[in-house]
């Protein structure tokens, strides 16, 4: 048996050539400033970026008018009421809605809050009293924040009335005025329903796959500009196994992406006090079969990519839809069948789902198990058909170079011929 | 060189110009297919408004007549759909936890007996804040089930002693709010989303065309030639070169507008030609934006990424998921720097509002001062043009 087909002597080289592209792609991605752009800069700034820009969670003093036409101490009481609340400010009483109106157009104000001249009077004779909320819809959180308040206030005014209305009552009319239901509300796991404590969770998920599917596309790109042949892996005594490859690029994407998942799902959190309560062993085994999925998706993808650039061009735009389709903000129930499908074939929507219960809501592994084997099946599907991309890639490349050489070879034997023989 | 020669050069570097888009498929997907993908997703994904049949659990301790035609008039909400009865609030969370519901309606024991008695029994009802938008649509439905459950068992005590309904209303709720959304009164989120989503989406996509078609020259060594083509102008060459593209991105803005307020009938209040103009402007302010961006940074992927960033960016800080208003003082100024900001901006004032045009000239004024920007880094691009060496 020859030496190079013993199988001690095969798996031995295997592992070293596995090193030897681990540390070649480790060189590669550290002499490529626009990959580490992707792989450090991004990861780094951008959840740091949307932390900032969703920090301050919900909105505050949100501006509205007011048109009192009621005039009454009922009307004022409600007005200063609503002013108090956190969430809205009014800004101005204003005689008619003409006036009113106009300080929306001139965006002095987001809302109006009509006041009937019938309000008081109602209320006195016992009747339901109306008064008129106008939102501009250019914002759901404000809306929101109008709407939340003025029902707030008008239950405590409510309340107020009612023990004003019937100092002496007894209490046989005790059981109709005074409240039959109470009822309450809680807000699980985000418990002011904030904004960046939805979003920006969803949003490191995301960053995570699509700088590895940039960073890693950009780096095939590249090789398929200077390799010879055109071709994903170099002619080079190393790059002979495809397992070797595969393997090799992939640790070297993990070791980095180790630093990058810290940064991004440990530290940015802490940093902003976003929710956090998921166990850090939960997240971390979460976590990996997620790297591995978008590592091997990208090496996937990047076997199709031809220039370093075209990553970006093709890839950067599906973030948006990849974040709608993840049922983070628009829920998952009322996804078309045909886009889950679609939602299917990325980590990041599995990734995203499973993180932010894990991470907002507490999971354990066995809740998000659905998402777990999603990924698991993503990885395992995902590095075979990396691995097909690379071996058609070296049997390309083969081909290439004996096609070459014999090519080489005809046309010396040609020359030779040519010449006088003596 | 006189007018007539000049726009002889710039018809040759446009020729120029639709050869190398029709030579690469690249520019066919992102001017083409990626706008119109993203128009198809959003508007299929949302077409429904709302979405419908959101699932709860509810937690029914109580077990009685009254509780179950509870949960049935809570299952027949539009939003709401009641997939999970259990009497145990520990199962509900963990349904919960395993993202199979959104919200927990909790019936407590001996419900109907203590609210015929008077003794104010207390429904709760729990969202779950990791997915706003459904916590949010679920906190409405279950709220205004909640408040008709007191008002039906107050109008079933009231009758009874001989009050009349106007009267026991007076009394239960003696102040409603009236809430009207202007301009919007379904609360329709694709309505709300996509009228600022796909222009945003359009601006990143002319972003990177732009910068990508301008910084391959750089790469490939093609400028002089080009430069050449435009009679050694840059103003020429570079008018020549992007009008092509100026076409076609205007032709996809108009499609977009088509699919909006045409195909979707989506509220319209200004007509139809403000927001023409504004697309037309967002086209124009976007490419100048591209132009200035490859001028900063003339290689190609550094280009590229200050494209991809910024444009992506921009999906934030225009300020139709969270208010620009409640940001940070830097990020609020930052915010005008978008050309998307100032076309959101007329979009809320117009195709919403369908304000006066004097609200909102400013914002198109905005828009087309974009157009400077090329101006401000023509000589640092034309030297890139011709003197930059690529570094790969």
């Amino acid at each position: 048996m020859k030496r190079e087909h013993r199988l001690r002597y095969i798996i031995k080289e295997g592992i070293q050539d596995t090193f030897f592209v681990w540390k070649d792609e480790l060189k590669n991605v550290f002499k490529d400033s626009g990959v580490m752009i992707f792989f450090f800069l991004v990861p780094l700034m951008y959840p740091l970026l949307y932390a900032f820009i969703y920090n301050n969670e919900v909105v505050h003093n949100a501006k509205m008018v007011v048109v009192d036409q009621s005039d009454s101490y009922l009307s004022r009481e409600y007005i200063r009421k609503v002013d108090a609340t956190v969430d809205v400010k009014v800004v101005a009483v204003c005689a008619d809605m003409e006036e009113a109106k106009k300080m929306m157009d001139e965006k002095k104000a987001y809302g109006i809050l009509y006041f009937p001249s019938e309000f008081s009077k109602d209320i006195h004779k016992g009747k339901q009293a109306t008064v008129s909320l106008y939102c501009d819809m250019s914002a759901l959180l404000f809306y929101k924040a109008f709407l939340l308040a003025t029902t707030e206030v008008s239950l405590e005014i409510g309340k107020e009335i009612r023990a004003q209305n019937n100092p002496s009552s007894t209490s046989e009319q005790e059981k109709i005025t005074v409240d039959p239901i109470p009822y309450e509300s809680v807000a699980l796991f985000n418990s002011q329903n904030g904004f960046a404590s939805f979003l920006v969770p969803a949003i490191l998920i995301l960053v995570i796959q699509q700088t590895l599917i940039l960073g890693i596309g950009m780096l095939g790109g590249t090789a398929r500009e200077k390799n010879r042949f055109h071709s994903l892996v170099p002619v080079s005594r190393h790059f002979n196994g495809t397992l070797r490859i595969v393997l090799g690029k992939s640790f070297s994407y993990i070791s980095l992406y180790v630093v990058v998942c810290i940064w991004a799902l440990a530290v940015v959190p802490k940093l902003f006090s976003l929710p956090q309560v998921g166990e850090p062993w939960t997240v971390m085994l979460f976590v990996l079969p997620y790297l591995f999925a978008c590592i091997f998706l990208s090496m996937t993808l990047s076997g199709f990519m031809t220039s370093r650039e075209s990553p970006m061009l093709v890839f950067v735009f599906t973030s948006v839809i990849l974040l709608f389709i993840s049922g983070v903000s628009w829920p998952k129930e009322a996804i078309p069948p045909f886009w889950k499908a679609v939602g299917y074939l990325f980590p990041s929507t599995p990734g995203i789902q499973g993180f932010i219960r894990i991470n907002t809501s507490g999971a354990t592994l066995s809740e998000v198990a659905h998402e777990y084997q999603t990924l698991w099946i993503q990885a395992g599907v995902y590095f075979i058909t990396a691995c097909i991309i690379y071996r058609y890639q070296i049997i390309r490349s083969r081909k290439l170079i004996i096609k070459q050489y014999l090519y080489l070879k005809a046309q010396r034997l040609l020359h030779k011929s040519g010449q006088p023989s003596i | 060189m006189t007018l007539k020669q000049r726009l002889h050069s710039i018809w040759n570097v446009a020729k120029r110009e639709i050869q190398r888009l029709t030579s690469k498929p690249i520019y066919f997907f992102c001017m083409l297919i990626a706008p119109a993908l993203c128009v198809l997703f959003f508007l299929s994904l949302m077409k429904d408004g709302l979405p419908t049949n959101l699932p709860i659990a509810v937690v029914d301790m109580d077990g009685s007549a009254t509780s179950r035609n509870l949960i049935r008039q809570l299952d027949a909400f539009e939003q709401t759909e009641v997939v999970y009865k259990t009497a145990s609030f520990d199962e509900a969370r963990r349904e919960m936890q395993k993202g199979n519901i959104y919200g927990i309606f909790y019936i407590p024991k001996d419900f109907a007996v203590e609210a015929t008695m008077g003794k104010q029994p207390r429904l709760s009802f729990y969202t779950n804040g990791t997915y706003l938008i459904a916590a949010s649509l679920l906190f409405r439905d279950m709220k205004t089930m909640s408040v008709l459950a007191g008002a039906s068992v107050g109008l079933q005590t009231g009758l009874a002693k001989g009050y009349t309904t106007d009267q026991i209303m007076g009394q239960l709720q003696p102040v409603v709010v009236d809430t009207h959304a202007i301009g919007n009164p379904w609360l329709n989120y694709s309505v709300y989303l996509n009228n600022t989503v796909i222009p945003g989406v359009l601006q990143l996509m002319i972003f990177l065309i732009t910068v990508f078609s301008i910084g391959t020259e750089i790469k490939y060594s093609t400028s002089r030639q080009w430069l050449q083509t435009g009679g050694n102008s840059f103003t020429i060459s570079l008018l020549g070169k992007l009008l092509p593209q100026t076409v076609i991105f205007m032709v996809v803005a108009m499609m977009c507008c088509a699919a909006l307020y045409g195909f979707n009938s989506f509220p319209l209040n200004s007509g139809w030609m403000p927001m023409v103009v504004a697309l037309l402007l967002l086209v124009l302010a976007s490419q100048a934006v591209g132009v200035f961006m490859i001028g900063v940074l003339p290689t190609l992927r550094l280009g590229l990424s200050f494209a991809s960033l910024f444009g992506m960016l921009a999906f934030s800080i225009v300020g139709f998921s969270f208010p620009v208003l409640g940001m940070d003082p830097t990020l609020q100024a930052l915010s005008t720097l978008f050309p998307l900001r100032h076309y959101f901006l007329i979009y809320v004032d117009q195709a919403l509002n369908g304000r006066d045009l004097f609200y909102t000239w400013t914002e198109y004024a905005w828009l087309a001062g974009f157009l400077i920007l090329p101006f401000l880094i023509g000589k640092h691009l034309k030297n890139a043009l011709l003197y930059f060496k690529y570094i790969p």
